[in-house]
């Protein structure tokens, strides 16, 4: 498969420099490496600037309401675990209006691909404060500096169990893609929290280039938890990669008996015939 | 004082004079600019509220009950999937009896997603005891927004109230806005409610009640919903004095008099009716318009009389009515039958998810309204 095969063709309308563009081609390379054809993956989106990514990409694709993407996810999945399913969420959309559906999706363990757009501010409704927006970050609904602490979505992502967590930055491509091959190859729930800047609205570009490094580079046992843990809350420097993985039973496993074949793969059976034919004797 | 400001602005001005305590909300298109400019005010002191940025509008809504049952004065604004999301906890406001007051910008429903006006949000909440008053216009979104304020902390009243308007026609349209000089002359004072919660006399809210008790709260509040006519009026007098401007009736009626048809309508969508009716009138077709603004109660008395005696009456809906006629045109026709007006109803789903309605349009309806049976119609346009 060629990365030309996830195209739709249309012009993404994002501001230039915008890191969605980053991400929209790492997902797309990601799935043509795999080898996966169109018609096999769905991708679920929220609504923000991140949103317009299903318009971008050649798949199956469900805009969904604001910060629903994790149980409609879920429930494509259910119904054809065949598919490949990738959710992708805004801040805003994960981690405010949405995030009572993140520690549910992590302790089920579905098997499907989180990717969280990260870019620190509400960018489609042109930049208010949101639950990652660093403290006292002036944004157009604190324009007396943000008074909040952000959340930590690694630390809740792993104290959740989830049982593959990741970050990545929409500036180093081919890293985000590898990590994106991963996610998609995990059997189970896979979060990837991704940094990105919003040229527009609060531009980090600068600021989290210094600060990125790859967690390769200095050596992490990706299943070792506590590290897990420690690295997940260091702030002078952000490390990206894959901080924790593990192998547990999927959601779809516990639903296998029940719903056996699942129902999207359910055939009508061949209407039976023989009476009807029997009358023409 | 008289500014050059948007709908969304104006509304922000109100809320700026009326100085709640409280305000709270979720950003959503094309309600943002309020909040943002309210965000402003606070910064530059000209607002002294705290201004509580919430995860969602469930929370908004959520934050401003926690904050009207011990007293304080409370705002808050969003719009379709916001208002929906808000949903369950609207009602709550209502049920608790707390004066908050809303702006909404109304906005279309997905899906497909659409930031356009339709008032298909605003109607959902049309049962549920807020006062729903609806602007056609950046002036009338400063002075609603007051009156709502007037009706809500009334003690005879106690019930929250929210202001209406369209999406970008009125939201983002800039026109001239007179201020009020004074508010605190329109205004309660503040503190001159009893709120459900005060410390030094404890009590609970939201507990079980049994079904009659529940029943006696409902009975309650249908008859602070029957005092709701009267004290607009009264808020609206005080207005009319200020400013001159006249809100009274909850409604406003041109050229209506010696008409055959009226139009009714809601919104910006008004100032292409008015501009119907002079063109039709020009060309010597007695025809009026009605423009309501008290939708919630409904002036059932008002609008039948102006209706008492016409041919027609011809409704302009901003949103597709779906098994049924829509709930503008379904008042206006319970208005006529319990006064026993037969007069022909013809509604039109016009402006839905958007779509652009001009004078000529609403010519063309009034052509296509007397060619049909009564009964509701899609305007697909000319
Ligand atoms: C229930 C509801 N509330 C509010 C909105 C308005 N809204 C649209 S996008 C958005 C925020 C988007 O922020 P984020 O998820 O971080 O995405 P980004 O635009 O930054 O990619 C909001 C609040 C909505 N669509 N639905
Ligand atoms: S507003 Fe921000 S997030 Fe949205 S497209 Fe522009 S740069 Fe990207
Ligand atoms: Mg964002």
């Amino acid at each position: 498969m060629e990365e030309r095969a996830f195209d739709t063709g249309r012009r993404p309308v994002w501001c230039p420099g915008c890191g969605n563009y980053g991400i929209l081609i790492a997902v797309r390379r990601a799935l043509a490496e795999l080898g996966l054809r169109p018609e096999e993956v769905v991708v679920v989106t929220g609504i923000g600037c991140h949103g317009r990514i299903s318009d971008y990409l050649k798949v199956n694709a469900f805009h969904t309401i604001h910060g629903r993407v994790l149980p409609l996810a879920t429930g494509i999945k259910l119904a054809n675990p065949r598919l490949t399913v990738i959710g992708h969420a805004g801040d805003g959309d994960a981690y405010a209006i949405g995030l009572g559906h993140l520690p549910h999706a992590a302790r089920r363990n579905v098997d499907i691909t989180y990717i969280v757009h990260d870019n620190m501010v509400f960018g489609l409704t042109t930049g208010q404060v949101t639950p990652t927006t660093p403290l006292g970050v002036r944004t157009k609904s604190t324009p007396f500096g943000n008074p909040e602490r952000p959340l930590n979505p690694l630390l809740l992502a792993l104290a959740s169990g989830a049982t593959f967590v990741a970050r990545g930055f929409s500036g180093d491509v081919e890293h985000l893609k590898e990590l994106v091959k991963q996610g998609i190859r995990h059997k189970g729930f896979a979060f990837i929290e991704v940094l990105q800047p919003c040229v527009t609205f609060f531009n980090t570009y600068k600021e989290l280039k210094e600060k990125v490094y790859r967690l390769e580079d200095e050596g992490h046992d990706p299943t070792d938890f506590e590290a897990a843990l420690r690295l997940a809350q260091r702030e002078d420097r952000l490390p990206i990669g894959v901080f924790y993985k593990v192998e547990r039973p999927t959601f779809e496993e516990a639903f296998a008996h029940a719903m056996n074949p699942p129902p999207a793969l359910r055939r009508l059976a061949p209407p039976d015939l023989s009476r009807l034919l029997e009358s023409f004797r | 004082m008289k500014l050059l400001l948007t709908g969304n602005y104006a509304a922000a001005y109100a809320v700026r004079d009326a100085q709640p305590d409280v305000i709270s909300a979720y950003p959503i298109t094309p309600q943002t600019p309020i909040i943002e400019k309210l965000a402003e005010f606070i910064d530059s002191g000209e607002l002294k509220a705290k201004f509580v940025r919430v995860e969602s509008e469930h929370s908004a809504m959520a934050a401003l009950i926690g904050a009207a049952s011990v007293g304080a004065r409370t705002y808050t604004a969003t719009s379709s999937q916001g208002l929906l999301y808000m949903y369950e906890v609207v009602w709550w406001a209502a049920g608790a009896r707390l004066p908050i007051v809303m702006g909404l910008v109304t906005r279309a429903l997905g899906p497909p997603w659409n930031i356009w006006s339709d008032h298909a949000d605003f109607f959902t909440v049309r049962s549920s005891g807020w006062t729903m008053l609806f602007a056609s216009s950046a002036q009338e979104v400063y002075d609603l927004t007051l009156i709502a304020y007037c009706v809500a902390e009334h003690r005879d009243v106690l019930l929250p109230a929210l202001v209406a308007w369209d999406a970008f026609e009125v939201s983002h349209t800039y026109e001239p806005v007179e201020l009020v000089e004074d508010a605190t002359r329109l205004l309660p004072p503040k503190g001159a409610w009893a709120p459900p919660l005060a410390a030094e006399d404890p009590a609970s809210l939201g507990n079980l009640a049994y079904p009659e008790e529940y029943a006696e709260t409902r009975r309650l509040m249908v008859e602070a919903v029957r005092r709701v006519p009267l004290v607009f009026a009264e808020a609206a007098g005080r207005l009319r004095e200020l400013t001159g401007r006249d809100y009274s009736r909850g409604y406003e009626c041109y050229r209506c008099e010696d008409a055959e048809t009226v139009f009714i309508a809601m919104g910006s969508v008004y100032g292409e009716v008015r501009s119907a009716v002079d063109a039709l009138r020009a060309r010597g077709v007695p025809v009026g318009a009605l423009k309501v603004w008290l939708y919630r109660p409904f002036p059932y008395e008002g609008v039948a009389r102006v209706l008492d005696g016409k041919k027609m009456a011809i409704v302009l809906s901003r949103t597709t009515s779906l098994g049924a006629m829509g709930p503008l045109a379904t008042d206006v026709a319970t208005a006529l039958a319990l006064k026993g007006c037969s007069v022909k109803l013809v509604e039109f789903s016009a402006g839905v998810g958007g779509v652009d309605v001009t004078e000529d349009d609403v010519v063309a309806m009034y052509k296509a309204a007397l060619e049909r049976e009564g009964g509701t119609y899609f305007w697909r346009g000319r």
